[in-house]
């Protein structure tokens, strides 16, 4: 046990902010934020004890962090100290580890309702991802809201979760679901989303940025056209969440998700953001403990908010891992990591470009993070394979999007995309192995 | 130390850029078509089937990876002269290869089969399976959807 403990004890970009010490909480002053200019990527992937791997031979190039990010050591020395020290059941115990856990996941909350700015605490709701997320919307405020006829608006670049809940809703209910087009760049034209809002529109679901283009919506545009026509708003913001700060009071959504892994935190664990007055007008999405006030075989009243939507024991260290997740990429700053990843798509973008057959998929003006693209004559499955064979890990396929795919008119695309602690040097890598793809397979 | 390289030998290579029989058979007797929706390649075989229950052409059409087509291709030559037990058979043989077992792959082979080692590479890397596999697991379906006689 003492072993693994010293394992992570690894240099840190942030020692800074807490001391040298114990880094499960992050007190003192911010080692810069965003106002500091240097953006120091070596210290930062000092931090990530599995960029130090190799693949094949070669150093491991991570391009997916789309897909599911890596860990700083942060987050995984806040889950192994709370596990080795602090850990029990939450809001049961008499006794003082039950205490400190109960304290820590409430922290937990505090750092998430801090890092998107809600009003309330008991606004934000821990759920197992984002798809869970979605899902207990879809269940919840359709159950309380959403009448045969009634209509739901997405875009069509979304990511299954947030098309399927919405179709199993259908069957229910005889919701009708409409989809905002996208145009040949993978933009949703803001004229064509608000031409879609009608007077049945109850609520409009859409992504803040594509996982399979990266194209970032004009989503403070789309929430404010769906308000005036009195539709409510979900945003899904599992891909921008790692990427830009989002403060849901000045962009006025109504519900908000997103999930941890994706943020640098543990899997198992998201976030649902929603209004209060909504969330108090919802149902319960499942049954059982900790979602209580009382219960007696008649009749059951229900716990006030959030514990109404949390039922059952939650992920209690991966709440605490996400916090850590969260004092992390505050400390690193988000604008910051914003101005780092676009530097490398713009980097990576011209590189790619100078490959002949390669063709980049998705060129919207207003775009993070994600390059997507094909190759003349060779299969995204055959690319993605070898890359890997040159550390190079990126993803292949439909990206859990289909409509989209069926739009661009594709059946994969090869992604990379890019997080905090990616380099130039691993564009290099991914162009080089790319050439190599060109010559193999089309010379 | 695996490496990608050893899934895309010469000759996985020369079958995926020249395809054999990439063809629809126009008077075959028995077809399929299926896809993979991991990566949404689809293939379809044909083949023609004699009155004395052995197969006489074999092709397949569609969009896929190399490691698929490669495997189709090489299959649709395997096929020729086999009746549809021997295919079945020789399906075994190379799902048996594509899993890495290797004793009951070479259990009886022969030499023409002995060709299809060059998919070897396949066992190494689980998700490929199913682009390896999708061609002969279409033809298994090809075999019980005999087209109706005009
Ligand atoms: C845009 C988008 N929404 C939702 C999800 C679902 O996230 P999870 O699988 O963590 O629930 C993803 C994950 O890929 C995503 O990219």
């Amino acid at each position: 046990m003492k072993a693994a403990a010293e394992e992570i004890e690894r240099p840190s970009a942030l020692k800074s902010i807490d001391g040298g010490g114990s880094v499960s909480v992050c007190h003192g002053p911010d080692r810069g934020g965003d106002h500091a200019g240097f953006y120091d990527v070596e210290a930062v992937r000092a931090d990530f004890p599995i960029l130090g791997e190799t693949m094949h031979g070669y150093p491991l190039a991570y391009l997916d962090s789309a897909a599911s990010a890596q860990k700083p050591f942060q987050v995984i020395e806040a889950e192994y100290a709370f596990y080795a020290r602090d850990y029990a059941n939450i809001h049961r115990g008499f006794y003082v580890l039950s205490q400190r856990a109960t304290e820590l996941y409430d922290q937990a909350r505090r750092k998430v309702q801090a890092f998107l700015n809600a009003r309330h605490e008991h606004e934000i709701v821990f759920t197992r991802g984002a798809t869970d997320a979605i899902n207990l919307v879809a269940a919840s405020f359709g159950e309380a809201f959403l009448n045969e006829g009634d209509e739901v608006l997405l875009t069509g670049l979304e990511h299954h979760s947030n098309i399927v809940p919405w179709q199993l809703l259908r069957e229910k209910k005889g919701i009708v679901l409409k989809a905002a087009p996208v145009n040949d760049a993978g933009e949703v034209p803001l004229d064509e989303f608000i031409r879609l809002l009608g007077p049945r529109t109850r609520l409009a679901a859409f992504a803040h940025v594509s996982n399979v283009l990266g194209t970032v919506l004009p989503i403070a545009e789309m929430i404010r056209a769906a308000h005036e026509a009195g539709a409510k708003v979900l945003i899904d913001a599992a891909q921008s969440v790692a990427h830009m700060k989002i403060d849901v009071q000045a962009l006025d959504c109504d519900f908000l998700v997103f999930s941890g892994h994706k943020l640098y935190g543990p899997t198992g664990i998201g976030v649902l953001y929603g209004k209060e007055e909504l969330l108090d007008a919802m149902p319960p999405y499942q049954g059982g403990g900790d979602m209580i006030a009382s219960v007696s075989l008649e009749r059951t009243t229900y716990a006030p908010l959030p514990a109404k939507f949390e039922a059952g024991t939650p992920p209690i260290a991966q709440a605490v891992g996400l916090g850590a997740a969260i004092n992390y990429v505050t400390a690193v700053g988000l604008h910051r990591i914003g101005a780092h990843e676009a530097g490398l798509l713009a980097y990576a973008t011209e590189r790619l470009s100078a490959i002949k057959p390669l063709t980049i998929v998705g060129t919207a003006v207003q775009k993070a993070s994600v390059l997507s693209f094909v190759m003349d004559g060779v299969h995204p499955h055959d690319i993605a394979q070898m890359l890997d064979s040159r550390g190079v890990a990126v993803r292949a396929g439909h990206h859990c999007a289909q409509p989209l795919m069926a739009r661009l008119g594709l059946p994969a695309t090869v992604r990379a995309t890019f997080g905090l602690y990616n380099t130039t040097a691993e564009v290099d890598a991914l162009t080089e192995a790319l050439e190599e793809v060109e010559v193999m397979f089309l010379q | 130390m695996s490496d990608s390289v050893e899934l895309y030998p010469k000759a996985v290579l020369d079958h995926g850029r020249h395809p054999r029989n990439r063809r629809a058979i126009a008077d075959c007797s028995h077809f399929a078509r299926s896809d993979n929706p991991s990566c949404g390649d689809d293939v379809a075989v044909s083949l023609r089937i004699d009155r004395g229950n052995v197969i006489r052409d074999a092709a397949f059409d569609g969009r896929s990876c190399v490691l698929a087509t490669a495997s189709a291709s090489l299959m649709t030559e395997l096929l020729v002269g086999k009746t549809p037990a021997q295919a079945k058979m020789l399906f075994q043989r190379f799902h048996a290869l594509a899993a890495g077992d290797t004793e009951k792959f070479k259990d009886g082979m022969d030499v023409e089969s002995a060709r299809m080692t060059v998919l070897s590479g396949v066992h190494a890397y689980p998700v490929r399976m199913r682009c390896a596999t999708l061609a002969w697991k279409t033809m298994l379906a090809a075999l019980e959807n005999e087209r109706s006689q005009q």
